[in-house]
């Protein structure tokens, strides 16, 4: 069993989704180098945290469904996790380079 | 048998490795500490997303307890740095 | 007033954690995870006084509904800020917003959404005069950013949590 044997139905939006994903996630990452300070890059890699991984874990729920021939959602838990928790480590950062740019 | 399925994980796979490489040369040439976290935070998001685009590829369901992993830990460690930016200690008494 | 029945969220949160988390649906681990939520919620209950008690289920899935099309507008605003940083850098700067909103889970909440969607992110909060700091990449209309937060996040979180 492997990506080869997947039927066409999940086969497809999976690939959509994938690709979007990687694309959405080249972009985020392509930001930290792109813009030149540091309030302006902490937005970039939210893009690759939020749609870039839901996208990707919304593909791989596709695919192992597909594979297994029953639901398997238990990527969602990894979504969940990434939703809430990438925010409290922005939002830390962000209040530390507030506290140091003060200094 | 379809190849689209096997081309769009080797394309989100260059998607993901590219971003790494940038990620790495924020890492690398941030010029203050603030920017090396965001990058080495970024960098576990990417790496726990090329973990899950492995498992897809070869079809196995192990890659999700690797991920999982990834993405508790990753939390824990730029939360923890992050945190000692800010107070200078990670765990206060 | 009447109010409806809560649910105690943290215990059915750990149920369904648990059962994802084991990919399986069988008898043995649905009492299992019963008896996990249940000790972990009464271990935890000394930490954290103050229960979180959402009513209105259906307000907050429109929230949730809206708040995925914001990410997905503003991941398409944030990608093209990006792409075109070359000609132009944003125009970044912070914002104040006076909040109506005093329950902590809302906060809680509110600081999720907002950090959570490319754009924005929450830089801190005066508990005293209930101020909001934000954030914000692109910076054109300020007006527009306080109308958002206040009208499309703030009054529905008002809703469920109070």
């Amino acid at each position: 069993m492997s990506a080869a044997d997947v039927p066409l139905w999940a086969a497809l939006p999976a690939a959509l989704l994938l690709i979007c994903g990687g694309l959405l996630t080249l972009v985020g990452s392509l930001g930290l180098l792109r813009l030149d300070s540091f309030f302006a890059r902490i937005h970039a890699p939210t893009m690759g945290g939020t749609l870039g991984a839901g996208c990707v874990l919304l593909a791989s729920m596709l695919v192992s469904t597909a594979l297994a021939q029953r639901p398997v959602i238990h990527e969602l838990l990894i979504t969940l996790f990434i939703l809430i928790t990438a925010p409290v480590t922005t939002m830390l950062l962000m209040r530390a380079a507030i506290l140091r740019s003060k200094e | 048998m379809n190849v689209i399925l096997p081309f769009a994980v080797n394309f989100a796979l260059t998607c993901f490795a590219l971003a790494m490489l940038c990620a790495l040369i924020r890492l690398l040439r941030g010029p203050a500490a603030q920017d090396r976290i965001l990058a080495l935070d970024t960098l576990y998001i990417n790496g726990m997303l090329t973990i899950l685009m492995l498992g897809i590829g070869f079809g196995s369901a192990i890659y999700f307890d690797i991920a999982l992993l990834i993405a508790l830990f990753g939390f824990v460690g730029s939360t923890a740095m992050a945190k000692f930016l800010l107070r200078g200690e990670v765990i206060e008494p | 007033m009447k109010r409806p029945p809560v649910v105690p969220l943290l215990p059915v949160v750990l149920l369904i954690v648990w059962l994802l988390l084991n990919d399986s649906l069988s008898l043995g681990h649905v009492l299992l995870g019963v008896a996990f939520a249940l000790f972990v919620s009464a271990a935890v209950r000394r930490l954290r006084p103050l229960p979180a008690l959402p009513h209105r289920i259906h307000v907050a899935i429109g929230l949730c509904w809206r708040v995925f099309l914001d990410i997905v507008r503003s991941n398409i605003g944030v990608g093209r800020v990006i792409l075109g940083a070359a000609q132009r850098q944003p125009t970044i700067g912070f914002l104040k917003i006076p909040l109506d909103l005093r329950d902590p889970h809302g906060l809680a909440m509110l600081s999720i959404i907002v950090t959570g969607t490319p754009g924005t992110v929450w830089s801190g909060h005066d508990p005293t005069t209930n101020v909001l700091t934000l954030h914000v990449l692109d910076l054109q209309d300020e007006d527009a950013w306080i109308h958002t937060i206040k009208d499309r996040y703030e009054r529905p979180l008002m809703e469920i949590f109070e």
